[in-house]
């Protein structure tokens, strides 16, 4: 079910402006990788060049190479879609599909692509997906109403039992609980460290204890200044990063003596 | 003590609920009676001159009672609702003038004969043709201009970029511009150079109107869509979804109840278009089932003729213009249940 990313001399571009520059890093499998930096430094914009959501933007492209179980995501005729099939995201502020039952944002994936699926099959993947998720206790009694109707946090697990229904092999997380409430986090954070059984998880975050606590390797990113491309610093073991990393940019970030 | 004081100081002298009411009355009084004292007083001079004097006096009270700022609230309030009521004026006047002048002759028989053997200003007749001619023509317009409206809306909010962008916008604004006689005359002149000259048919009145209607379409659509978060967009395109079945099964019935609203806004516009019609389709007394060949009777120009023909034919005239209203007005009552239909669940 999961897969390791290879990414090697990885650069960003919006247009002429280069976002991103010379990225090399392992993401390992059956692991949680959680990226930190200050604010528009790229971490944002290099996660979604892992699922091609990048390029959604006009103008916006990827030089180099990033390569999932030997097939790179950037190779000649690699589809997009396929690619962000196998690689899910959520978003940071929770999004489920105002005109959908909770039922159906579930099986989004599934009703969006036109694929058919028998009645028996749907209801026991909404089911799997909502507990792989930890809301189906909450939510199974009243699964035909409308997914804005659930609270916030409630709506952020909605969103990632809709990208673990469609069964990718990585989940990539853009700040998910930045818009939550810490019991609501909480409860993010436990499914982040389930979830790591199954599936390879990047997470962005702005919360150092967060990246702390749900993962296993960080990489710090930083940004030399205003119109200069955000770099990779620092990578290694989430222990070993918060408590001696090698880059002095990385102990003053970490330690709140940043800039 | 000192907490007690400054909360007695800092309550508010209001006026009562009932004194903008009495205000109102004795403004309308004395304008009446100034009124009385000159020519007479009429009804539309005492509402005028009533409410200036309203608008005054109710500052200068609220001024006195209540404080500047109160004063100031009070007269923007009036100035508002008074330009509510200016603008309700027309509406009323109109539907009500058209109602009691068209409902004396409005009956079953003025729905299901047409004007075959009735001359000039003979009692009798309907307008089952017109309305027949009407749902054709408006019909043929909005197949048209649907369609089309929604496509081109649909390239410039999610393919489009650049010149070619800017320049579908810079025409479709030109195109709503357009007199809807020019639109009657390209479609006539379409029509000569294909079909030759003398070709009338309610094909022709369609295009005419569906030049007309495209662009209202293509705006009141593009404002919709624009209106979707594109975080639905990124939501459906992480989940695997192409692009065009992230359009079809996200954007689109996200924004379904305003899209609806819009053409149907458009739709009703156009009904009502008679300059043009006249130009293309003519008018014709029988039922034509054929939109292809024949002139067709429309309700606007059918109301034109009658009109102008006077006598009975005046009571036809307003019969047929209550009719187009009730259309009109139909159109925008399924529009308003259509959008609440669809609307997002939970939003509501």
């Amino acid at each position: 079910m999961s897969k390791r990313i290879d990414i090697s001399d990885l650069n960003v571009f919006y247009g002429d402006f280069k976002a991103v520059e010379d990225i090399t890093m392992a993401i390992e499998s059956r692991s949680v990788t959680a990226l930190i930096g200050p604010s528009g430094c790229g971490k944002s914009t290099f996660l979604r060049t892992l699922n091609r959501m990048h390029e959604v933007i006009p103008g916006a492209y990827v030089t180099g190479k990033a390569v999932m179980d030997g097939q790179d995501l950037y190779g000649p005729g690699v589809d997009p879609v396929v690619v962000r099939r196998q690689v899910g995201m959520v978003f940071q502020r929770p999004n489920p599909f105002p005109t959908m039952s909770i039922y159906d944002n579930v099986l989004a994936g599934v009703k969006l692509n036109n694929r058919r699926m028998k009645k028996a099959d749907a209801d026991d993947l909404v089911e799997s997906s909502l507990t792989g998720a930890n809301l189906w206790s909450e939510v199974k009694d009243r699964l035909d109403q409308p997914g804005s109707s659930l609270s916030g946090g409630q709506q952020q697990r909605l969103c990632i039992a809709r990208a673990i229904a469609v069964r990718p092999d990585v989940l990539l997380m853009d700040e998910p609980c930045s818009a939550l409430d810490p019991i609501s986090t909480l409860a993010i954070e436990e499914l982040i460290h389930q979830l790591k059984q199954d599936y390879t998880i990047v997470i962005v975050t702005h919360n150092m204890q967060q990246a702390a606590r749900v993962s296993d390797r960080t990489g710090f990113f930083n940004i030399a200044g205003t119109g200069k491309p955000g770099r990779l610093i620092e990578m290694d073991d989430t222990a070993t990063m918060f408590s001696s990393p090698s880059v002095q940019a990385t102990e003053d970030y970490i330690s709140g003596r940043f800039g | 003590m000192t907490t007690v004081a400054t909360s007695a100081e800092n309550r508010i002298r209001r006026l009562p609920a009932w004194a903008p009411w009495a205000i109102l009355a004795a403004s309308m009084a004395l304008a009446a009676g100034i009124l009385a004292l000159g020519q007479g007083p009429t009804i539309a001079g005492v509402l005028l001159i009533g409410a200036l004097l309203y608008v005054v006096a109710i500052t200068a009270v609220s001024r006195a009672v209540e404080g500047h700022r109160y004063a100031k609230d009070r007269l923007a309030t009036t100035l508002v609702t008074a330009a509510f009521l200016i603008a309700m004026v027309p509406l009323v006047s109109l539907v009500i003038t058209v109602v009691v002048n068209g409902i004396g002759a409005l009956s079953l028989d003025f729905f299901t004969t047409d004007m075959v053997g009735v001359f000039g200003q003979d009692p009798g007749g309907g307008a089952y043709h017109a309305v027949i001619g009407t749902l054709y023509v408006v019909g043929i317009a909005a197949l048209v201009s649907i369609p089309l409206g929604i496509f081109t809306a649909i390239y410039l909010v999610e393919y489009g970029g650049g010149r070619i962008k800017r320049a579908i916008t810079v025409l479709v604004d030109v195109m709503t511009g357009i007199p809807s006689i020019v639109a009657g005359l390209f479609a006539y002149s379409l029509f000569l150079l294909i079909f030759g000259p003398a070709y009338r048919s309610a094909l022709v009145g369609g295009v005419a109107l569906a030049v007309l209607m495209t662009p209202v379409v293509v705006r009141s659509v593009e404002e919709m869509l624009r209106l979707v978060p594109n975080e639905l967009r990124e939501a459906s395109y992480a989940l695997g979804v192409p692009k065009w079945l992230t359009i079809l099964k996200v954007v689109l019935r996200t924004s379904i109840a305003g899209i609806t609203t819009g053409v149907m806004i458009a739709i009703a516009r156009v009904t009502g278009e008679t300059a043009p019609l006249l130009i293309t389709v003519g008018l014709a007394n029988n039922v034509n089932y054929d939109a292809f060949d024949g002139r067709i009777a429309t309700l606007p120009v059918y109301v034109y003729r009658q009109y102008s023909q006077g006598g009975a034919s005046v009571d036809r005239a307003w019969a047929a213009a209550l009719t187009l209203i009730v259309i009109v007005m139909a159109l925008n009552l399924i529009a308003r249940l259509v959008s609440r239909y669809f609307s997002p669940r939970g939003l509501r």
